[in-house]
């Protein structure tokens, strides 16, 4: 079985190290893909020294982007299974013990490592929390399933999510539409509870006005995904 | 004072003029290459329904009675400029949005490739690689 981890990483140069050798010492077997998302310093390097492969995108595609990039990379060179890791080192590549039992089980196309899903220690603003609680809200009453934690980077996903998401993948905060993406095409989600690490270095990409406004543009994504035609998966050849 | 209901003459020949020139000016875009068809087409639309309102009194005055604009017809040429305007503008949006996408889609071929390169690098000009199977990086085909 062939195991890619793809971490997404803008400006990470000084956490980059650490999450790549994590994922290594969780599991020698997992290839690693660092997408390198337009950074200024030397996240790519840095990625490179500690024995991942880069991809350098040539200017910043944002998370959506950056990510499917690593969808593609794993749909063509024939990965049956992909982890997703964030490259701030606020996932805790241990954890996938957790998450790809589910997905190698065949219990789920995709697996979610939720903070709220059981007991956890992440705090979060006010601002953040709130606008959290309405899109989770929102996406369980559009998938009817109970989903507790949509914007969460950290998911283990089988051949059949990669094969979609390598064709279609929605651009910003992706998760919250790709779980409406997911239910439309039949794949199932599991969410798992884990614990997310405070950002060792560097600032969250979110700030509290943006989240109110990236909220508002994924509640009008979600509700026009509902309506959208459904996209053709790639097909293995 | 104006006569309820009809267009001045003035303001017929002025609209005209500058619709033609409208209408001028986009054919010399296209035929200069800087202006493609495709994008075009709206203009060129624009401008003749412009040039006939302008140019037909009787028809402008006929259909400002039908849309109940009484008092000074050219309010529609307004309006109807107004509404063309806005579609062209709902085009363009369109098509940037079609240009962004095609732009990640290049981004992200690009990056895949300079990483396929660099692997194909590593691996070693063709006549002298060695069959050390260490080395060998990632030879599975894409399927595409």
């Amino acid at each position: 079985m062939k195991k890619l981890a793809i971490v997404p990483a803008l400006n990470e140069e000084r956490a980059i190290g650490g999450v790549i050798d994590e994922i290594k010492a969780f599991d020698p077997t997992f290839d690693v893909l660092v997408i390198d998302d337009g950074s200024h310093d030397n996240t790519a390097e840095n990625a490179a020294a500690h024995g991942a492969r880069v991809v350098r995108l040539p200017y910043n595609l944002g998370i959506g982007g950056s990510v499917q990039t690593g969808f593609r990379y794993a749909f063509t060179r024939g990965y049956d299974l992909v982890a997703r890791v964030d490259g701030d080192g606020q996932h805790d590549p241990s954890q996938l013990s957790a998450l790809m039992p589910v997905v190698l089980a065949g219990q789920a196309d995709i697996c979610v490592g939720s903070r709220f899903a059981g007991p956890g220690g992440y705090r979060s603003s006010g601002v953040r929390r709130i606008g959290i609680r309405i899109l989770a809200g929102t996406v369980s009453l559009l998938t009817g399933q109970r989903v507790t934690d949509t914007t969460s980077g950290f998911q283990v996903l089988n051949r059949r999510a990669i094969a979609l998401f390598a064709q279609d993948y929605p651009h910003d905060y992706p998760e919250v539409e790709a779980a409406v993406m997911l239910h439309k095409h039949r794949l199932r989600l599991a969410e798992v509870p884990v614990t997310m690490r405070e950002r060792a270095h560097g600032n969250s990409s979110i700030t509290a006005l943006r989240s109110v406004y990236y909220m508002t543009k994924v509640l009008l994504a979600v509700a026009v995904a509902m309506f959208r035609r459904r996209a053709t998966p790639l097909e293995d050849a | 004072m104006i006569l309820a209901g009809q267009t001045p003459l003035k303001v017929s020949i002025a609209a005209t003029l500058a619709s033609l020139l409208l209408l001028g000016v986009v054919f010399e875009l296209i035929r200069s290459r800087r202006l493609r068809e495709r994008y075009a087409l709206l203009w060129v639309l624009t401008g003749v329904v412009l040039v006939v309102l302008s140019a037909w009194r009787g028809g402008l005055n006929t259909i400002a009675g039908w849309v109940g604009v009484e008092t000074y017809p050219p309010a529609v040429l307004f309006a109807v400029a107004l509404l063309f305007i806005l579609a062209v503008l709902l085009h363009y949006s369109t098509v940037l949005s079609k240009v962004t996408d095609d732009n990640v889609i290049l981004a992200q071929r690009v990056a895949l490739l300079e990483l396929e390169i660099s692997e194909l690098r590593a691996a070693g000009p063709p006549e002298e690689q060695a069959p050390s199977p260490s080395r060998a990086a990632a030879p599975a085909a894409p399927t595409r």
